[in-house]
């Protein structure tokens, strides 16, 4: 299968201290990569190689076929990128901020509306397209940074914690709309909640101190892990409770065991 | 997209971000205010019973000093408070795309405010009769010294989250470039210095360059002063955002 991300051999140094010590990751289309690890193992730092952000000390990155140190616009092109804490524009409204990154996507007149539009429906955000990002709440703001990740269709997806701060029916409907968008395209995502691994991902990558302990199925981490994590039956009580469509019933531990 | 159309999308936004706060307003009415009152009253353009815009001129390195680095403060300081820095980064725009497009929207708004002040053009003309050509290179003068506080002002803004640390440290920035030129610090310097390093520091300064742009003579190399000290510290701000992005 096409190998959408193809990063070899990452390292990176702040000064004196390595974040990340030699990280290798192949994302095929299909696959939705969660990337688990304690505060400061170095995911988001990991991330930010995989999207420009931050140049790696070594190691290279492909994506789709493009190496991105050498053609850094056009590798650019080929994800969406919702960085750490969903940064945007406090000063615009919704649908100002993603028509500000349809323009930067290329699009403009009727097909930068077409793709705001989408955008905003597939996260439901149509209430609040005309409010100040900085009006709003948490959750929806991280919405508005997905929306704004995944409006130009990219073949690769980067989600630094994409359903922090989301409430349980949130959670679930971004958790959907991740597993219906990674069917043909190449994601990964970080997450503290192994749950939300169970949920969405096809493969499970835990870091440690900037290098990979665990890269394997969810299935073989939950049987790994079974021992030491406790089963989220109270978040599938909360969803029972506070949603309708219940019927494509959450894959939970609660279920499994 | 190419890199023109990059630098417009850039642009647009910035251009539009100064009218979502009361900056832009504060901005354009000091400004306005006081080029009217320094020129009217300290520069008096009355009394001097002469019908051009000298005194206008004058003013304006000073007024620049205090309201230029307000236009620039936030520039970079504030992409990297909040974070979209690193989302301006990982969108398909190059630095340097970011670097021209934050900079002409600067420009564009110390543009329209200059042009705001044609009013006093028009008094002076309905005065007397002045001569038209000296006021327009007056003009360019002014906003190609705006443009030069501009980049300077950008680049220290790339160095800090913090708006005000940005606003201080070009103030200071640009007085400094403006007082090498002093005849006095000169005749000062003079006494110790031999004259072609005298001369090679007062070439330095803006108001050198302003000052003869002033009399009304378009020169060339007054013109290549201001566009490449503009673009020195335009590159110089690319190479920061690189360097201080992370942090
Ligand atoms: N710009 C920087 N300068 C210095 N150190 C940094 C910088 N960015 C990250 N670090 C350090 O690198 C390590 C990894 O940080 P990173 O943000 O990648 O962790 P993380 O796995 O995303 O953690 P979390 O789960 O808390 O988000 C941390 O020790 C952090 O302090
Ligand atoms: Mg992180």
């Amino acid at each position: 299968m096409k190998e959408l991300i193809a990063a070899r051999g990452l390292r990176k140094s702040f000064g004196s201290f390595e974040a990340v010590r030699g990280i290798d990751l192949i994302v095929p289309a299909g696959q939705v990569l969660g990337f688990l690890g304690p505060n400061g193992a170095g995911k988001s730092t990991t991330m930010r190689m995989l999207t420009g952000f931050l140049e790696p000390t070594a190691g290279t990155v492909t994506l789709d076929g493009i190496p991105l140190a050498d053609e850094p616009i056009a590798a650019k092109r080929t994800f969406g990128y919702l960085p750490e804490g969903a940064p945007a524009y406090g000063d615009m409204r919704v649908e100002e901020f993603l028509n500000f990154v349809a323009r930067a996507r290329g699009y403009v007149g009727a097909d930068a509306r077409s793709r705001v539009d989408r955008s905003i429906e597939r996260l439901h955000l149509e209430p609040y397209r005309r409010q100040l990002v900085d009006t709003l709440s948490k959750g929806y703001k991280r919405r508005t940074g997905l929306a704004q990740a995944i409006l130009h269709d990219p073949p690769i997806l980067v989600l630094d914690e994409p359903t922090d701060g989301l409430d349980p029916n949130q959670k679930h409907e971004v958790r959907e709309l991740i597993r219906r968008l990674g069917d043909d395209r190449a994601v990964v995502l970080s997450t503290h909640i192994l749950e939300e691994v169970e949920a969405v991902c096809t493969r499970a990558v835990i870091i440690n101190e900037g290098r990979v302990v665990f890269d394997g199925t969810p299935k073989a981490l939950d049987a790994k892990a079974a021992a030491n994590v406790t089963s989220n039956r109270l978040d599938h009580v909360f969803r029972m409770l506070t949603t309708s469509d219940i019927g494509g019933a959450p894959r939970t531990k609660a279920a499994s065991r | 997209m190419n890199s023109p159309a990059r630098i417009a999308t850039i642009f647009r936004r910035e251009f539009a971000a100064y009218f979502t706060s009361p900056l832009a307003g504060i901005f354009l009415v000091i400004y306005l205010f006081m080029s009217a009152v320094l020129t009217f009253q300290m520069g008096g353009l009355y009394e001097r019973g002469q019908a051009d815009l000298r005194p206008f001129f004058q003013v304006q390195p000073w007024l620049d000093l205090f309201l230029v680095p307000a236009l620039s403060m936030r520039l970079w300081a504030e992409d990297r408070r909040t974070g979209t820095i690193e989302l301006l980064l990982t969108l398909p725009f190059s630095v340097r795309d970011l670097v021209l497009g934050k900079f002409l929207a600067a420009w564009a708004f110390a543009c329209v405010a200059l042009a705001l002040t044609a009013p006093l053009w028009i008094t002076v003309a309905w005065l007397g009769s002045p001569d038209h050509g000296t006021i327009l290179v007056g003009y360019i003068a002014s906003a190609l010294m705006a443009g030069t506080f501009l980049a300077i002002g950008a680049f220290l803004s790339a160095f800090t989250k913090n708006q005000v640390i940005a606003f201080v440290l070009s103030g200071v920035a640009c007085f400094l470039l403006m007082v090498i030129g002093f005849p006095m610090l000169l005749d000062f310097v003079s006494g110790w210095l031999p004259r072609t390093a005298v001369e090679a520091i007062a070439a330095m300064s803006v108001l050198t360059h302003f000052e003869s742009m002033m009399r009304g003579v378009l020169d060339g190399r007054d013109v290549l002063y201001f566009v490449s000290v503009s673009a020195a510290f335009l590159f110089l701000n690319g190479i920061v955002v690189e360097w201080k992005k992370a942090e």
